[in-house]
């Protein structure tokens, strides 16, 4: 059984129209961020979040009157939503505030939320779970977490640099940060708040979106050796269909588990799981339509002759990958 | 031939001691199993997410730590100005800094011989008019600042462990290094542990007035604690702690309390025993040298906690200084008074962040990462069989391998499974087989060279090698920023991926090939691989 055999595309003919649509989609979601902002999740953005247990079925409208009707706070701040399971009869509700930092205080928000709500005569709620966080920590995790973030890229920017040259580092990290803009777009554009395990979801994707480049980028090192007369254009466009199948399968597989965590893995890892598919998705599209191009991009497409001396890869052998890159020449004749 | 017999052996062992660590003691546990015990002990733990429990983040109030210091040194330099009949006035305008006005000129070279003695602390520098600024050295701030964290840290785990919760963790945490991370796995009732965590240590001498007693009835006065009295359990045996308990009568005020304690530090008593040293302040100096005056004979107990630690005789009229014996180890000797120091906290502390994961939301957790785990590993699976046929076989034995090496070794270092962890775990799967794709489409495109089977395996996994490592280096690199950032659940995400990335270096490189080397053995002329 083979996906793609022999596969032919001029995938660096389509670059450009790779890289608008990309940008349409990023424009689009830099729109979407500045008009109605990123939700970010409470660890963030500080705030109370409580998830109450009731005894029968309550509707998030009947919560948010009672809310209205007797939190101090008032309920048109507040997001109330159905978690988990219907049968549980949990109700996830978020306001802004938070008690005062100072004292043992810092719940008091959650006591008038859990006050207000035993007013309404839906039923004495059970708190199952909490999360109240001060702005404080809040501002130092947002921080912390687009410091990890830039770190990463540049830690993945070396390293690249340091096995491939400079200009496949550069490739890839612009490649990795098309990802991370395109995730934040499709983040936008389907509400998800920005939590910690999105920040995590986020991280990991962009060391897995660098796989699929990596590949790539080994195959276009490779064939540099054995295809010193043709352009850099073909060595690229050669390499990236030699190694199409491999690319689609494992992230076909990525995808897989993905989905299984999006639609089994529970209300806590939905934001997580939704990440990892759009990640999964435009690391596999940048791999093979942006990352390849922006290499091209930045060293012309000139013959490769002199530009070979890539630093060899201490596993290839020199000589053998003439005669596999011969088929794919001759298709390309034809 | 032998050859591939010791890579399988190897292979075999490693299969039994991670499956030993990482499995066994799960199924063991579902099914009651307790047995042996060394192997139960290395559990994968749960985190806090999927256990329940309560999470949370205290920030010490540092500044609270050199006001005390900067207030010590300010009424040190205040008596010795008024010893000296010196007239000038001490303020101080923030925590660091207290500021002397209106030193007469004649009396100048005198005053400052006399604030010589706040050097160790503070800078001086000198302004019009007599006024003098003290700043507060910034070692000696860094210094009062960490230890504030500190003791706040070791009080609360002294504490926390009073509570009896099992495997809990406090660590120090947050940019200035001022938050104390508290996470108490299973404990639901959220205000008393919080209310424990932030209480202040209380260190009280009381007069005894009767006792020790075996019981608490042998006490009793007509069957009730006496008007202004206590009962207060303590150890019969300062020298043998296995002696049991014993009850002391103790009325209900203090003489002194923690409150009045200046410092705590180690000594020696008159045996050349380690002893308690204590300072108490100035007014609480007043009040024990009165009490102690009244009841000379008597015994003090010293209760810390409720608990009686020792009840020396009072022999004379004590002032400020006192000593707590007992049959102490140096060791225990330095933590007792570290933790009067602390107990007498240095700084207050605030809750920044509070989180509670009731019991039954950790079970929803665990219930839906494993229903994910499962449909992961099926989807996976399941293609890998149809799109390889045996080849995708040789994948799934690798896949498996890699996620009990996995469990295992996360069971041995002790990481903590969380539910991002499980999702990681999950992940695992989808990424792993990505090391068998490329090396198995690697090895289809030798054998399209017209290579032999054997030399087309071979190429694909030697091939292969670098970019497998590439990639996984690359991945590394964004899993150990994810640990340096993430808390808690984050950091058991990043150490189940990263651990997941070795084992699959291992099995989708040395087990995969072995099963290929192994399947091809037993044949001289393969003409054709199921891949």
């Amino acid at each position: 059984m083979q996906l793609f055999k022999h596969t032919n595309f001029d995938f660096l003919k389509w670059r450009w129209h790779a890289i608008a649509v990309s940008w349409i989609i990023i424009i689009a979601g830099i729109a979407t961020i500045w008009i109605k902002g990123i939700p970010r999740g409470v660890e963030f953005a500080g705030g109370t979040v409580l998830i109450e247990q009731f005894d029968q079925a309550v509707s998030v409208e009947q919560v948010r009157t009672v809310l209205d009707r007797n939190y101090p706070g008032g309920g048109q701040n507040a997001l109330v939503q159905s978690y988990g399971a219907p049968s549980q009869h949990l109700v996830m509700i978020r306001v802004p505030e938070v008690g005062a930092e100072s004292g043992a205080s810092l719940s008091s928000t959650a006591q008038q939320v859990e006050d207000a709500l035993k007013k309404g005569n839906l039923g004495a709620p059970r708190r199952q779970g909490a999360s109240i966080v001060s702005a404080t920590v809040g501002r130092e995790l947002e921080t912390k977490g687009l410091s990890a973030t830039v770190l990463s890229l540049i830690g993945i920017l070396a390293y690249l640099a340091f096995r491939f040259q400079f200009s496949f580092g550069v490739g890839a990290v612009v490649a990795t940060i098309h990802d991370l803009l395109i995730t934040f777009a499709f983040l936008a554009f389907f509400r998800y708040d920005l939590t910690l395990n999105v920040i995590a979801a986020i991280l990991t994707m962009t060391g897995y979106s660098t796989n699929d480049t990596i590949v790539i980028f080994d195959r276009i090192r490779e064939n540099l050796r054995s295809m010193r007369r043709d352009s850099m254009r073909d060595v690229i466009n050669t390499s990236i269909n030699q190694t199409l199948s491999r690319t689609i399968i494992t992230s076909g597989t990525a995808l897989l588990t993905a989905l299984a965590l999006f639609f089994f893995g529970g209300e806590v890892l939905h934001g997580f799981a939704f990440t990892m598919v759009i990640g999964i998705i435009t690391g596999t599209y940048s791999s093979v339509f942006i990352a390849a191009a922006i290499v091209s991009l930045w060293r012309g497409s000139a013959p490769t002759r002199a530009a070979a001396h890539a630093p060899t890869s201490s596993a290839a052998a020199p000589a053998q990958p003439a005669r596999r890159s011969k088929p794919q020449r001759k298709a390309r004749a034809s | 031939m032998s050859n591939i017999r010791w890579k399988l052996i190897s292979i075999l062992a490693v299969f039994v001691i991670f499956a030993g660590l990482g499995v066994y003691p799960i199924v063991a546990a579902r099914y009651g199993i307790q047995r042996p015990a060394w192997l139960m002990e290395k559990q994968l733990k749960l985190g806090l997410d999927l256990k329940g429990g309560v999470h949370l983040v205290l920030r010490v109030k540092t500044n609270e730590a050199l006001q005390l210091q900067t207030d010590q040194d300010m009424e040190r330099l205040r008596e010795s100005l008024s010893k000296l009949a010196i007239t000038a006035t001490i303020t101080s305008p923030d925590s660091a800094h207290f500021r002397v006005e209106g030193v007469p000129p004649a009396q100048d070279a005198a005053f400052r011989q006399a604030a010589d003695e706040v050097k160790g602390d503070f800078d001086r520098s000198s302004g019009i008019n007599g006024t003098y600024t003290f700043t507060m050295k910034q070692s000696r701030q860094v210094d009062l600042r960490e230890e504030a964290v500190v003791q706040g840290r070791q009080t609360i785990e002294r504490r926390v462990n009073e509570l009896g919760v099992t495997e809990p963790s406090i660590a120090q945490q947050g940019q200035a290094g001022d938050q104390i991370l508290v996470q108490l796995p299973g404990v639901t009732d959220v205000e008393r542990a919080k209310e424990i965590i932030r209480n202040t240590g209380l260190l009280e001498l009381k007069i005894v007035e009767q006792g020790p007693a075996a019981t608490r009835e042998a006490l009793l006065v007509n069957s009730q604690v006496p008007a202004g009295m206590d009962i207060v359990p303590g150890v019969a045996s300062a020298t043998d702690p296995g002696a049991g308990t014993v009850y002391y009568l103790v009325r209900k005020a203090a003489a002194v309390t923690g409150k009045d304690l200046r410092s705590a530090r180690s000594t020696i008593d008159e045996n050349n025993q380690p002893a308690v040293g204590f300072t108490l302040n100035n007014d609480g100096a007043a009040r024990f040298g009165k009490i102690t005056s009244e009841n000379v004979g008597r015994q003090l107990a010293i209760i810390l906690d409720g608990h009686v630690q020792s009840a020396p005789r009072i022999e004379t009229r004590i002032g400020a200084d006192g000593r707590i014996t007992g049959s102490f180890t140096q060791e225990e000797v330095q933590n007792l008074s570290l933790i009067l120091r602390s107990g007498a906290l240095p700084a207050s502390m605030d809750y920044l962040e509070e989180q509670t994961i009731g019991p039954s939301l950790g079970a929803d957790s665990i219930r839906s990462g494993v229903l994910s785990s499962v449909v992961g590993l099926l989807l996976v699976v399941s293609f890998m069989l149809v799109y390889y046929k045996l080849s995708g076989v040789n994948a799934v034995i690798a896949l498996v391998f890699n996620l009990i090496i996995l469990l295992g070794l996360m069971a041995y270092i002790g990481a903590v499974m969380t539910l991002p962890g499980i999702a990681g775990f999950v992940l695992t799967m989808g990424i792993g087989v990505d090391s068998n794709v490329l090396i198995f489409e690697r090895i289809k495109e030798e054998l399209e060279a017209q290579r032999g089977v054997r030399a087309a395996i071979n190429a694909g996994f030697n091939r292969v090698f670098w970019t497998l490592f590439d990639t996984h280096i690359a991945a590394g690199i964004s899993c150990a920023f994810l640990f340096q950032f993430g808390t808690g659940a984050i950091r058991g995400f990043a150490m189940t991926l990263f651990i997941g990335l070795i084992s699959n270096l291992f099995t989708s490189i040395f087990v995969s090939k072995t099963l290929f080397e192994l399947a091809l053995a037993r044949r001289h002329q393969i003409a054709t691989l199921s891949i």
